[in-house]
């Protein structure tokens, strides 16, 4: 998208040969992919196999057993230090939004910048406040998260996220647990962020949005990538048997 | 529909204090059974109560011992220094109160006061050395009464709360000697009675320490109660950890703070308030457990009550002795209930 020229440090994200086991569950059995900057990829495929996990590794939300995982020049090993460099340039958001509940929604964006980043507190609201403006709630900023409804929980989330200014944002089906007439609002703020040329891994269902602004798909089921192609491709020729089958199950309805 | 009930009246006999008593307390035949037994007995008790307390009781004992109650062997000459201490806590509550909801500026100072306040009282409490012409030693081995209830309650709840709440995190560490540590301090002092931890606490304790700290009676006293709270309080705080979801954990993970971060801004904070009543529950029974240290020879409150009807002249005035002490007990512990309620609702508990 915005980063055209070949450069040592295109590719952000590099997986190889990813393996992890949940006890004797083999969850990711070898996953291999690299993810260029600026490109915002949709991951779907079945519940179970595999989805959440794989993202939640690039973070170290998981632990990896096997393989590289390198973000952004760093590699994941058991360095903490290098745990914590990554965590600070991944933004994550979750499916169940988890805002911090005991503080107001102006302090959930400010928390890191504060603690983390060592800005200011002045600083910290300001850019805190533009945030809540991008995501369109500013006027909630002083209520606590239970105040707000899924929606607007969730555009905090993401907004608590921005406010580290990550090179690179997770998102973990952030609007499964939406009551419907309030996905529009959360994907609308999704879409933009995509626009602006920020690295996205999304895992997600909703194939309007990945019609709309993702450069490429990614088909996961049993702990591996199935099939991977640029957006139009994967939706007119999809090549395995296990993705069309998922495809024409969720188009259906 | 929103103009009907504007104008329409509930029924009559739903409202005034007559409806109030009909709907209450003369609903249905047993109601009305329940409602006058109810009312014969607190009659019965109350003109008890009241009549032995205002004509038959002789609250002498009381009155004239009243400075004894209140801080025992304390010498006379130097109670003003306990007066005092008590204004700087009657002043800094105010102050607290004053500006409860406050922000940034008047509330770090009033933390700041607090801190200072607690050195400070125990300096003029104590006193510097024997020969100082300026606040003179008392040994806190001679307080007794209410001031020594006070302080042991007060020390032991600040002391036994930090220590049990690194016990709780310790229980769930990582580290497996910590955490096999923790736990078994945690379930050994649960298994034995307060009583035998503060005989022990006066035996055992110069053994431990080198040589050169010699403790006084009360010191270990105060330690054995602080250990022993410590546990409680660590299981209440374990209990508040075991509550927050994994998902507060990964979402501070996720914006990138570190473990102590993540504990102290996220995880303690709402562990410590979803137990803050488990947490003051132990703490009035700590205050009360603080009556044990008879058994070691110290004088609390209760002890001086019973040392005082000891005397000659006021020989078989027990009731009067203890139902004083107890009216003191009730106002304390009520006066931490209610304040954990007020603190329970400012802070949310429950709201979520
Ligand atoms: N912490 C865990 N411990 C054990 N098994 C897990 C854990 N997390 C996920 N799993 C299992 O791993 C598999 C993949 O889960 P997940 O990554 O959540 O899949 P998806 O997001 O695609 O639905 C599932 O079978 C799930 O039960
Ligand atoms: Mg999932």
């Amino acid at each position: 998208m915005q980063n055209e020229n070949l450069n040592p440090t295109e590719d952000i994200i590099i997986c190889r040969d990813v393996h992890k086991w949940f006890g004797d569950f083999h969850v990711l059995q070898g996953v291999n992919v690299t993810i260029k900057r600026g490109e915002v990829v949709v991951v779907c495929g079945p519940s179970g196999g595999g989805k959440s996990t794989f993202i939640r590794t690039i973070n170290r939300l998981e632990e990896h057993q096997r393989g590289d995982i390198i973000v952004d020049g760093i590699e994941l090993t058991s360095d903490l230090r290098n745990i914590h460099a990554i965590q600070r340039e991944i933004g994550m958001v979750f499916q169940s939004f988890n805002l911090f509940p005991h503080l107001k929604v102006i302090d959930n964006v400010t928390l890191a910048p504060f603690w983390v980043r060592k800005w200011s507190k002045v600083e910290a609201v300001k850019v805190g406040m533009e945030l809540l403006e991008r995501v369109g709630i500013p006027e909630q900023a002083d209520k606590y998260p239970g105040q707000l409804s899924g929606g607007q929980q969730q555009r905090v989330a993401i907004a608590r996220a921005l406010a580290m200014q990550p090179k690179i944002m997770l998102f973990d089906e952030p609007t499964s647990a939406l009551d419907p007439e309030m996905i529009k609002e959360v994907l609308d703020v999704m879409v933009e962020l995509a626009r602006s040329g920020m690295t996205m891994i999304v895992v997600t269902h909703e194939m309007g949005f990945a019609k709309e602004v993702a450069n490429r798909i990614i088909f996961f089921s049993d702990g591996n990538i199935v099939e991977q192609n640029t957006t139009e491709e994967f939706f007119l020729n999809p090549r395995e048997a296990r993705t069309k089958l998922f495809l024409s199950q969720i188009l259906t309805h | 529909m929103a103009v009907q009930s504007e104008t329409m009246k509930p029924p009559r006999s739903e409202v005034g204090l007559l409806g109030w008593l009909k709907k209450n307390l003369f609903s249905t035949w047993y109601n009305v059974l329940l409602t006058i037994f109810s009312a014969a007995f607190i009659y019965i008790v109350l003109r008890a109560v009241i009549t032995w307390v205002v004509r038959d009781a002789r609250w002498a004992v009381v009155t004239t011992n009243l400075r004894v109650f209140m801080i025992g062997r304390y010498p006379r000459d130097e109670a003003g220094r306990v007066l005092v201490s008590l204004g700087i806590i009657v002043l800094m509550t105010a102050l607290t109160w004053v500006f409860r909801k406050a922000k940034g500026k008047p509330r770090r100072w009033l933390v700041i006061g607090w801190l200072l306040s607690f050195p400070l009282i125990t300096i003029l409490l104590r006193g510097f050395s024997r020969e100082s012409p300026f606040l003179p030693l008392v040994s806190e081995d001679i307080w007794s009464g209410l001031l020594l209830t006070l302080v042991l309650a007060i020390v032991g709840i600040l002391a036994s709360f930090p220590l049990g709440v690194l016990l709780a995190l310790g229980r769930r560490s990582k580290l497996p000697i910590i955490k096999v540590l923790c736990t078994m301090y945690i379930e050994t002092i649960r298994g034995v009675p307060l009583i035998s931890v503060l005989f022990m606490s006066q035996l055992m304790l110069p053994l431990f320490l080198p040589p050169e700290i010699r403790l006084g009676t009360v010191m270990r006293a105060l330690t054995g109660m602080a250990l022993f709270s410590a546990a409680y309080t660590a299981e209440n705080v374990r209990g508040g950890l075991a509550s927050i979801p994994i998902g507060q954990y990964e979402a501070a993970r996720a914006v990138g703070l570190n473990e102590a971060l993540v504990m102290g801004l996220i995880v303690l904070p709402q562990a410590l308030r979803a137990v803050i009543p488990a947490i003051v529950g132990q703490f009035i029974s700590l205050f009360k457990d603080t009556t044990l240290v008879v058994i070691v020879g110290l004088l609390d409150l209760l002890g001086i009550a019973k040392a005082v009807t000891a005397q000659k002249e006021f020989i078989g005035l027990h009731k009067e002795a203890y139902a004083f002490t107890a009216v003191i007990f009730f106002i304390c512990c009520f006066t931490m209930s209610y304040t954990s309620r007020r603190l329970e609702q400012r802070l949310g508990v429950g709201e979520r």
